[in-house]
């Protein structure tokens, strides 16, 4: 039979805070077991929550650049389960009220552009972790560390809106970019940093109710995304085809196998018990707060990607590529006001020479020895005809190793472009004298050839030779004038 | 007069005029706890060696010249409380050997101040009660009559100061937990306004009821320790930022212009004849003192008692839900798995009313009977407050009984909860409505026993109610009695 | 009947508490007179009532988002049934 595919996402995105979302503790990644706890991220007994003012903002934030409304009351709930990593036997959350609602994302693709509705975006905290034991007499044991407990999160909540495997990993993309853009999550997926469930349920094409649906947990890269889904679409159309019915369960990916499988021993129903924090109060948010947090958003991928491309003349490609990384936008864009005249020169450094050595050397762009400031320099340089495109690779190289100015280096070495004609013709005359079979050849209709000249002079003049002039001199010689 | 006989007060002059040292004091009240405690079981924990060692640091702190209100002072803090580096039990079993690595801010303050903690007083098991019979330490006694209860839940912190073993404590109300043993022990208690004092390391029964309060032996008291604890704290989000007033300047004498209303619900059928009479003789007094009396309505008491045991137990099911054996608290002997470790460490942990509230509360919120049950109960909760306030319209202070009868004996209604929880309902109403009350002795009953006046101000005017008793308390003799113990 | 006895160990399951089956016919009773008690508040009409989370309004209390100091995991483990280098150690958790 024919199914279509139904999925939504549940991402959740841990935030850049200094400290957890109820308590001073540091949310640094891989430090000793429980020694980023207090007694409110450990439950001890009589501690309350604050909550962090920096999380608000950034799912203030969040919510904006996903085109969400933000609520004016929201109210934080305990969500009641027991669970060792889950210190109070509660986690807060919220449920009834949450901060963001209503939001979407537009995604690209083969299937055109598709707009994918947010349901919600939540605040809440993180658990703790389990490590299960290993070692000789500790096999039949678990152990808790609460350091990730209580840092916080945002949880992104799809509409159904999903189609395809493709589809869902192009808005994990799309709202992966814009997370990090806004510097609200280092991305991080390795660590957790971002994390995505996937309800994964199929339907036959042309009815309207929804199948019954897999959760998909915690899948930790944009691959095993694909995989996962595409693994559990092809599970489920052979339990339809099969007259088999799809069972309502969470299931666990792995990435060794490819496949999904399910988790049972936890399939107790939940009674999750929802009711708000009464250690909390309201979070109310009105107008001029919101737009306070709406003069803090960067300019997003997609419109920098527009402007790109309407006023500063770049291509869709290169305007892809420049936008893709905030920080290599935000490079190109302070590029291009010390340069106003050359964005296709300075977007071309920044994309080839800039782009390598990053990923020859493994830095990222605030590491950079070459500033935008040093790299309009040199391309000024080229601008004004004192060095040559050839030269200036030279000098990108050294500016690179030394973090000098570009002209400076053209200097020590040397490097200046040489535009006296009477010196350049003295080398041009040279090399034609013992090139005359070339010559011949050229005169016989042999252009080709051409390019062998302009080598061989700017061979003589070490590269320094004005590349413009060496042509005209070639040409006016080699036309017999 | 022994040091231990002093109010606060004198003692605290005492101290400043060097009649005696905190370390004589401390000494005084330890002796009186040594020499009495066998009789009532106020104390879970006493600090003797750490009580002489602070009383010290305060004569030091004293004779530099650097006393606050409190310094030297001794004081006894409900085992409620969490008292880094003293044990803190709840009364539980399931904190039984528990040593808190932190200070309770109501605690911190006054520690702050140098006062001496004599040590922890006993109470009903996580505040779970209302006759101190719930405590997995023993049944707190009744310093007028070793028979009958002290009241709960904060009976140690009433019974101790009755029995003079400590000059004052402070404890916690969630439906009348301080004012309802301060009446049955003949002492003055305070449940300040829902957010005036820090519930920061304040072991949770319902968060959105508990508050901390002072006991003394009199009002001046109670206005110093208040005084003491009362503020805005940055680690309780529920704690308000309003200006704490000078407390003392509230003592005033005189009840010229004081408009006094007295809750027709209040005065039904089922008070005690004992408690009716003497009520309505401290009207007498207040009229006398110059208040205008008038009758207001309450109407919605009746609902109080169902509504506060749907919000109290379904908030301490949740509160109750990290006592899990894993990171602190009794764990169970009996091997198992995960959920039989969890299940059995809680069953042997908790008592049976704790055990009994966890399971209405839990029941409460589950699927398919929160509308009907918690949300319903939250509504009422609206309907409770606004006959406060519509009544706060025409009135400054709203006069009444703390309880229906005098101290019962023991055992008298631990078989029937729903009767002990009853007994609870003229104090219930003032913490769902989150406004504040105290509670003064007004009385005796035929047999001897204290009685308590219930005085509900409007929120955050807890000057009213101390401008009120203490006027009351200077016209009548009753605060001057002991009793016998 | 308010509540029957499967439902009060279901309850039971739900809290985690371990109860023996006099307790659990206790608490049936107990429980039951309780709810038939409290079914009292359905008398009135709340259909337009807000409903009150705290009885003094507030909103709005934030922290800071700045490191305070934390415990060392000794410290952090100071009163745990069973600590360990690793973590709390609790009965194997399977998955």
């Amino acid at each position: 039979m024919n199914y279509e595919v139904v999925i939504g996402l549940e991402v959740h995105v841990q935030l850049t805070t200094r400290t957890k979302i109820f308590c001073g503790c540091s949310t640094a990644f891989g430090q000793p077991p429980n020694s980023q706890t207090c007694p409110v991220c450990l439950g001890l007994p009589g501690a309350l929550p604050v909550l962090n003012y920096q999380a608000v903002e950034y799912a203030i934030r969040t919510g904006l650049a996903t085109n969400c409304s933000i609520a004016p009351q929201s109210v934080f709930a305990r969500k009641n389960y027991f669970y060792p990593d889950l210190p109070k036997g509660y986690q807060i959350s919220q449920f009834e009220l949450p901060t963001c609602r209503h939001g979407w994302l537009d995604i690209e693709g083969e299937w055109g552009v598709k707009r994918i509705g947010i349901t919600r975006i939540h605040m809440e905290e993180d658990a703790g972790k389990l490590v299960h034991g290993e070692a000789p007499g500790s096999s039949q044991s678990s152990f808790v560390d609460l350091n990730r407990a209580g840092t916080p999160l945002l949880e992104v909540v799809s509409e159904p809106d999903l189609r395809s495997a493709d589809e869902a990993v192009a808005y994990l993309k799309k709202l992966h970019q814009i997370v990090v853009y806004l510097g609200v999550c280092d991305g991080n997926m390795e660590e957790g940093s971002f994390r995505c469930d996937a309800n994964v349920s199929l339907r036959p094409v042309g009815q309207q109710e929804f199948g019954t649906r897999a959760e998909i947990k915690n899948v930790n890269s944009f691959r095993f995304v694909k995989q996962a889904i595409e693994y559990e679409i092809e599970r489920q159309a052979d339990v339809l085809d099969a007259g088999g019915k799809v069972v309502q369960e969470t299931r666990l990916f792995d990435a060794q196998t490819g496949m999904t499988r399910s988790m049972r021993g936890k399939e107790e129903a939940h009674d999750y018990r929802y009711f708000p924090d009464p250690d909390l109060v309201p979070l109310e948010i009105d107008a001029a707060w919101i737009e306070a947090e709406r003069a803090q958003l960067p300019e997003l991928p997609d419109a920098r990607r527009q402007r790109y491309q309407a006023e500063l003349g770049l291509s869709a490609y290169d305007a892809e590529v420049l936008t893709a990384e905030r920080a290599m936008a935000e490079y190109f864009e302070a590029g291009v006001a010390l340069l106003p005249t050359q964005p296709k020169a300075v977007a071309n450094w920044v994309m080839g020479d800039l782009t390598r050595k990053l990923n020859d050397s493994g830095q990222t762009l605030a590491e950079s020895p070459v500033t935008p400031e040093l790299l309009t320099g040199m391309l000024r340089l080229i601008e004004a005809g004192t060095i040559s495109g050839k030269i200036a690779k030279t000098v990108f190289d050294e500016m690179w190793a030394t973090g000098h100015e570009a002209a400076r280096i053209v200097e020590e070495k040397g490097l200046v472009q040489v535009s006296d004609t009477g010196a350049i013709e003295a080398i041009v005359d040279e090399v034609l004298a013992a090139g005359a079979a070339q010559v011949e050849q050229y005169r016989g209709g042999n252009e080709k050839v051409f390019g062998f000249f302009v080598g061989q002079v700017m061979k003589a003049s070490k590269g320094k030779a004005n590349p413009a002039l060496v042509n005209e001199l070639l040409k006016r010689k080699l036309s017999g004038e | 007069m022994s040091l231990f006989e002093l109010t606060l007060q004198d003692l605290r002059t005492g101290l400043d005029r060097r009649e005696f040292s905190s370390a004589e004091a401390t000494r005084a009240f330890l002796d009186r706890i040594a020499a009495t405690d066998p009789q009532l079981n106020a104390f879970i924990t006493v600090c003797a060696e750490q009580a002489l060692a602070e009383a010290a640091a305060a004569d030091r702190r004293l004779a530099a010249g650097d006393a606050a209100p409190l310094t030297g002072i001794p004081l006894a803090m409900k085992d409620i409380f969490n008292t880094a580096g003293v044990r803190t039990t709840c009364a539980s079993k399931i904190l039984a050997d528990y040593v808190s690595p932190y200070d309770a801010t109501a605690f911190a303050r006054v520690k702050a101040q140098g006062a001496v903690l004599l040590g922890k007083v006993n109470m009903d098991e996580f505040a779970m009660g209302s006759s101190n019979e719930n405590s997995a330490f023993g049944a707190v006694r009744n310093p007028w009559d070793t028979a009958c209860v002290p009241g709960g839940s904060s009976g140690g912190s009433a019974a101790c100061v009755a029995a003079r073993q400590a000059p004052a404590a402070l404890g916690t109300d969630t439906g009348g937990s301080i004012r309802q043993p301060a009446a049955h022990c003949g002492v003055v208690g305070l449940k300040p306004t829902y957010g005036r004092v820090s519930r920061f390391g304040v072991i949770a029964y319902a968060s959105s009821l508990d508050q901390v309060g002072p006991v003394t032996i009199d009002v001046r008291d109670c206005a110093l320790l208040l005084q003491a604890i009362a503020g805005h704290d940055p680690l309780d989000s529920t704690s308000v930022d309003t200006p704490v007033p000078d407390y003392a300047a509230a003592l005033r004498t005189g009840l010229e212009g004081v408009r006094i209303g007295l809750p027709k619900e209040y005065f039904g059928e089922g008070l005690d004849t004992d408690v009716r009479r003497a009520v309505e003789q401290a009207v007498a007094t207040c009229r006398d003192l110059g208040a205008e009396i008038r009758e207001v309505s309450l109407p919605h008491t009746g609902y109080a008692v169902a509504c506060y045991y749907l919000i109290a137990t379904a908030e301490a099911s949740s509160n109750l839900a990290r006592y899990d054996s894993v990171r602190f608290g009794h764990r169970t002997a009996a091997a198992g798995n995960l959920i039989e470790t969890y299940s059995r460490s809680r069953d042997e942990g908790f008592g049976a009313e704790v055990k009994r509230r966890i399971m209405l509360g839990t029941y409460a919120l589950s699927s398919g009977y929160y509308d009907a049950y918690y949300l319903k109960a939250q509504k009422v909760r609206t309907l409770i407050r606004q006959d406060f306030l519509d009544a706060f319209e025409t009135v400054d202070v709203i006069l009444g009984p703390v309880a229906p009868t005098p101290a019962f004996r023991l055992n008298e209604k631990t078989a029937d909860p729903l009767q002990m929880y009853l007994s609870d309902i003229f104090t219930i109403p003032v913490n769902l409505a989150g406004t504040c009350a105290l509670s003064l002795p007004c009385g005796f009953s035929g047999s001897g026993l204290p009685i308590g006046l219930q005085l509900i101000g409007k929120p955050f005017a807890e000057s009213d109610l101390l401008h009120v008793a203490y006027a009351f308390e200077q016209a009548t003799e009753w605060h001057k009695r002991r009793a016998a113990i | 009947m308010k509540i029957s006895r499967t439902e009060v160990e279901h309850v039971a399951r739900l809290a985690r508490l371990a109860l023996d089956p006099a307790e659990l016919d206790a608490l049936t009773g107990d429980m039951d007179a309780i709810l038939a008690y409290v079914d009292q508040l359905k008398r009135l009409d709340t259909s337009a009532i807000v409903p009150t989370a705290h009885a003094v309004p507030m909103a709005n209390a934030f922290r800071p988002d700045e490191v305070r100091p934390s415990f060392t995991p000794e410290q952090a483990q100071q009163n745990a049934p069973a600590p360990d280098p690793a973590g709390f150690r609790v009965p194997r958790v399977i998955e």
